[in-house]
């Protein structure tokens, strides 16, 4: 018979920074290209009138949430990992937990926020 | 090319010093010297204090593992000329406390393989009479490039998880645990989870992958954790939705 | 692990701690501290990308106003450190996901370059519908 694991909140987490690496490797290139770099620049159109009608979309907003929470999941995590691993301060890792998976809980709720708000 | 190197090799003799030093050997280079017949030079002709571990000189025991220029190699498969004009650091096996000069302490990962049960698990065994356990090619090429592992540490030492936090279970206790999991003969992997699914398991690896890049066997310890990841979080998810189905199912859904 | 009691016959072992900077030491190393901080542009583009939606709905002239906040030089060179890092963040993603996900088509393991490619050909899918929907 199986004992549940000891940490049964790691496979959550690691699901989650999965989840979130997956779809910033997908979407975040194209994503960062057009949003911040060629509509300010001018190098191609940005049509607002398709936009508004694009964004504000309600399935294209709970497509970003998705992508917002999973996102600042897979920052939470991996941040959390490169504090222990490049700067060795696991002993503060109440402190980093907190800050790490605490800051993308309160990212997750300020972007339902922002998303629900429009 | 030099016909003679210099090895700087690192000493530690407890009785003597409390830190290590570095004693330099010049030894001679033929082309088709490896850092192992250099050692073996210093031992029986310059310095026959030089303590170190070897065995098959051929790549298949484990035995000579070793920093050279700062890389974890097999001695007995990396070439003195490579080096060449050199000089070439010859160090004990990072990450391992150190017993004297290129001697390392390896009770640790002893425990550790123990722990994760690297042997078939069953809950019957099939009597003689009735003859072999059958495994089709697919089956065992399931799991054969885990079963490649010579134990030579090299992994454990590129590894900067286990340098960090010496708790980690570490690439090769967890590509052999794997390397049963995967066996289509065993039924042990729900045992193997407990030990693996703790944070000094599976999870406190971070995917650096430098264990796969030094293995000399080529087994790919990283691929195997991050297998073990994905099977361990998919395993988890489900004992949600199917609560009978339980830790440890194979990958191919065994059951 | 068990704490050794050292005598004369069973002298001190020598344990050497690993430097705050083991991760300059060698190349890979650095690759691999700079892949895990390609998650902070990660987050950093999270809060961008709901301030560019946020400004979307708030009218033509607050969009344009964002947009020329934007286009200040330091929001772009920020913007465009962004984007290498997010890249990078792709490109290694993509490489090592052969490692991680082996798939099975019947009894055989599908080979690892089949892997990589669906992942780059799914990434070219979704990145040419991104641009057909946001530059209609």
């Amino acid at each position: 018979m199986a004992k549940p694991p000891k940490r049964p909140i790691e496979p959550l987490l690691w699901l989650l920074f999965s989840a979130g690496g997956m779809a910033s490797a997908m979407l975040m290139p194209a994503l960062v290209f057009l949003f911040a770099l060629a509509f300010p620049l001018g190098w191609l159109p940005a049509n607002y009138e398709s936009l508004r009608v694009l964004l504000l979309h309600p399935v294209t907003r709970l497509v970003l949430f998705g992508i917002c929470m999973v996102s600042l999941f897979h920052w939470a995590h991996r941040f959390k990992y490169t504090l222990y691993d490049g700067l060795q301060v696991q002993h503060l890792n109440e402190m980093i937990n907190l800050f790490c998976y605490g800051g993308a809980v309160v990212g997750t709720i300020a972007a339902g926020y922002v998303l629900l708000t429009l | 090319m030099a016909d003679r190197i210099t090895m700087q090799v690192t000493r530690y003799r407890p009785e003597l010093e409390s830190d290590a030093a570095v004693q330099e050997y010049e030894v001679p280079c033929p082309k088709d010297w490896v850092v192992l017949d250099g050692l073996n030079y210093v031992k029986d002709q310059l310095d026959g204090t030089l303590s170190y571990r070897w065995s098959c000189r051929m790549g298949v025991c484990g035995s000579c593992g070793m920093m050279v220029n700062g890389e974890p190699k097999l001695t007995c498969a990396t070439f003195l000329a490579d080096y060449a004009p050199g000089p070439v650091k010859v160090e004990p096996l990072r990450n391992f406390p150190v017993i004297r000069d290129l001697v390392v302490e390896l009770g640790d990962f002893m425990r550790k393989l123990v722990a994760v049960k690297p042997w078939i698990v069953r809950k019957d065994e099939k009597p003689v009479s009735q003859g072999e356990y059958l495994q089709t090619p697919d089956e065992l090429d399931e799991y054969k490039q885990y079963s490649m592992c010579i134990n030579c540490m090299l992994c454990y030492s590129a590894c900067p998880i286990y340098g960090l936090d010496p708790n980690f279970i570490g690439p090769a206790a967890i590509a052999l645990a794997q390397r049963y999991n995967l066996d289509s003969r065993d039924e042990g992997a729900a045992e193997r989870m407990e030990i693996l699914s703790q944070h000094e398991g599976i999870w406190g690896c971070t995917f650096v992958g430098e264990c796969t890049e030094v293995c000399p066997k080529h087994v790919d310890p990283a691929g195997a954790i991050q297998r073990y990841k994905l099977t361990a979080a998919m395993d988890w998810a489900k004992s949600f939705v199917l609560p009978k189905k339980g830790a440890g199912v194979r990958e191919q859904g065994a059951d | 692990m068990s704490n050794p009691i050292y005598s004369e016959h069973h002298p001190r072992w020598l344990r050497q701690r690993l430097s705050t900077y083991w991760w300059l030491g060698k190349w890979p190393y650095v690759k691999f501290i700079l892949r895990e901080i390609s998650s902070v542009f990660v987050a950093w583009f999270v809060i961008y990308l709901l301030l560019f939606v946020r400004s979307v709905a708030q009218g033509e002239a607050a969009f344009r106003a964002f947009l020329e906040f934007s286009g200040h030089p330091v929001m772009l060179a920020v913007n465009a450190v962004t984007l290498l890092f997010i890249t990078f963040h792709a490109i290694t993603w993509f490489a090592v996901a052969p490692q991680a996900i082996v798939a099975h088509m019947g009894t055989k393991k599908v080979p690892p370059f089949l892997i990589a490619a669906g992942h780059y050909g799914a990434w070219v899918v979704v990145t040419a519908g991104l641009f057909w929907l946001l530059l209609r």
